[in-house]
């Protein structure tokens, strides 16, 4: 029993860790049908930001927290700009390879400039774990999933309540009839980048305490969070949470019962059997978005 | 087939034979077999990427699926290697043609991702696999080729064994190319819809490319796996996939030559610039961003336009008929 919530504490971290990049995937992919093959690399930038500002040069965390998510933000715009608008053939073979390609060039920007070692930062707060029913719960853990819903009602307020949010739904709803109603579809495209790119950086920030950070750590998340968004249907922001949720808590069982070297593995068989079984994901459209 | 198009490739064998007998550089002989048995990955991957318009972002699975059947059934159960590889080449058509009837049936990113997922499964099992695969530490004591009692572990003869295998493919995908099945594959590159709707069974032709540029893949892995004696998952992994994407876009897709540019440039390209080792992966990606923006058909592509282009705007230099 013990045991049992045990593996569901670390299930529920991770899968919110999961649910925040699967989000940031289902958020560019509503606006702009395309799969950032680089979107880990961004959780990688806000983790190691959040090294360097918070633990490197001292920075209060608020302030560290959120120069790190802007940074991502901000990459996110520099990406869009240099790299996705400038392709003359947007064919999905052509975005795929570039993003892959930024996947690869992050990487290596940040093994040149934070190296080849990992780093870690303290938890955000020092109060000791809690034990629950023989359990231990790290703080950490309360701060990610506040963190997580903090964010996912903040999107949900922004594109239920406020002009610029209805304008990118409608983009995402249909973007031929957005642009005739006069809605700058090319920036609401720019913003859905940025959006994502942020949310990949929370989810870095807030894993950061509690893995080491290196400039590879982001291939594996983004891998992981992809698969979460698939799990719960691409495109649904509430599958991307379910997805996550379900991933990290299947991840987690499946190594308290079979070993923790397989454990990588769950999440791609996961990706197969949902791609063969049910493509439109548990939560997603009946329609099968293709591109 | 007439001699004229075959000329090109009497020309590259003709320049096989002379380095082959020139060079007697151990590291270049080396350099040379790597880009041998790359250009055998990458032309699999072009055929399936080029021609049929398929990703695969876990070919690397398949190379490595070659090397460790073949580098298993000859370290642990002391087979000879030439039944070995006729195991592997089954096993990689086997597990292809599984895995691409599900998977084929998607496209685009979905396809991707689906590859890139069996992909990432098989480096698992590789890296957990124990006493069977050697774990993440890899398997050692791979035996060398012989072939009718002709020791090939000299690195001469080697490269004539694996540059052979490349003609080889490379005539043969040549002509697979000419004949209907290339004229069905383009098809579906151009138009899926369109190509069924006139009626090529897109499924059946996806699957079948599929599984040819496995097997091109295994045997790739069989020669590297004999060759080094060595192997480890890090080998296989993901990055190794992209990389040979990188190969066929580079180099440009539905080109058999492209798929020999690519992958000597990419073979070559780390091991003349040394002092890149921390830049490799910038470069890479910078290169892979930078061709599929301004040349997204690749080098060869990009080059013959260039060519054209010049050639139109100086008539008078080349004004042979």
């Amino acid at each position: 029993m013990q045991e049992l919530l045990q593996y569901l504490f670390s299930g529920v971290t991770n899968g919110a860790i999961y649910a925040v990049i699967a989000l940031g995937f289902s958020l560019l992919y509503n606006s702009t049908e395309l799969i950032n093959f680089a979107h880990g690399e961004f959780a990688m930038l806000g983790g190691l930001s959040l090294v360097t500002l918070w633990a490197g040069l001292g920075l209060p965390l608020p302030a560290a927290l959120i120069l790190a998510v802007g940074i991502g933000v901000g990459a996110g715009f520099l990406f869009e700009r240099l790299a996705i608008r400038t392709v003359r053939r947007p064919d999905p073979i052509v975005l795929v390879i570039i993003t892959v390609g930024a996947s690869i060039l992050l990487r290596g920007v940040a093994m040149i400039l934070w190296g080849k070692d990992s780093h870690s930062v303290p938890f955000f707060s020092d109060h000791a774990p809690l034990a629950v029913m023989g359990a231990r719960l790290l703080p950490q853990s309360l701060w990610i999933l506040a963190i997580a819903a903090g964010l996912i009602l903040a999107l949900r307020a922004f594109f239920k309540h406020s002009l610029t949010g209805k304008a990118m739904e409608a983009c995402a709803v249909n973007p031929k009839a957005a642009r005739l109603i006069g809605i700058p579809t090319g920036r609401m495209n720019l913003l859905a980048f940025m959006l994502s790119t942020g949310t990949g950086a929370v989810a870095g920030v807030i894993i950061a305490p509690i893995t080491m950070c290196s400039y590879d750590m982001g291939t594996m998340l983004g891998l992981k969070g992809f698969c979460a968004a698939m799990l719960g249907g691409l495109g649904s922001l509430w599958g991307a949470l379910m997805g996550g949720f379900l991933l990290g808590i299947l991840e987690s069982a499946g190594v308290g019962l079979f070993s923790s070297g397989y454990k990588d593995a769950i999440a791609f068989i996961l990706l197969l059997l949902i791609l063969y079984l049910k493509p439109a994901g548990l939560l997603g459209a009946a329609k099968i978005q293709r591109f | 087939m007439s001699l004229k198009p075959l000329l090109p490739y009497l020309v590259l064998a003709a320049a096989v034979v002379l380095t082959g007998l020139l060079v007697d550089n151990f590291y270049a002989l080396q350099v040379l077999i790597f880009i041998g048995i790359n250009t055998l990955l990458a032309l699999g991957l072009n055929m399936l990427m080029g021609y049929a318009g398929q990703i695969s972002l876990g070919h690397a699975a398949f190379y490595g699926l070659g090397a460790y059947a073949s580098g298993v059934l000859t370290v642990h159960c002391q087979w000879s290697p030439w039944p070995a590889l006729a195991v592997a080449l089954a096993l990689a058509a086997a597990v292809a043609w599984l895995v691409g009837l599900p998977t084929l049936r998607l496209s685009g990113y979905y396809l991707g991702m689906g590859t890139l997922g069996f992909g990432m499964i098989v480096f698992i099992v590789f890296r957990e696999g124990g006493a069977l695969t050697g774990g993440a530490s890899g398997l050692v004591g791979i035996p060398p080729l012989t072939l009718g009692g002709v020791d090939l572990s000299d690195p001469q003869r080697y490269f004539f064994l694996v540059w052979t295998v490349v003609l080889g493919f490379m005539l043969l995908c040549r002509r697979l190319i000419d004949s209907r099945v290339g004229r069905a594959l383009r098809a579906i590159h151009d138009s899926e819809q369109a190509a069924r709707a006139v009626g090529v069974d897109t499924h059946r032709f996806k699957l079948q490319v599929f599984v040819l540029s496995a097997v091109m893949a295994a045997l790739g892995g069989f020669l590297y796996a004999h060759l080094i004696g060595f192997i480890s998952p890090e080998s296989f992994n993901f990055m190794v996939s992209v990389r040979l994407v990188t190969m066929v876009v580079i180099g440009g897709m539905a080109s058999v030559w492209g798929a020999l540019l690519g992958a000597g440039l990419l073979t070559l390209l780390p091991e003349w610039l040394h002092a890149f080792a921390d830049f490799e992966m910038i470069v890479y990606g910078a290169i892979l961003i930078g061709v599929m923006i301004f040349l997204p058909q690749g080098l060869t592509r990009g080059l013959i336009d260039a060519y054209e282009r010049l050639r139109r705007q100086a008539p008078g230099i080349s004004s042979a008929p």
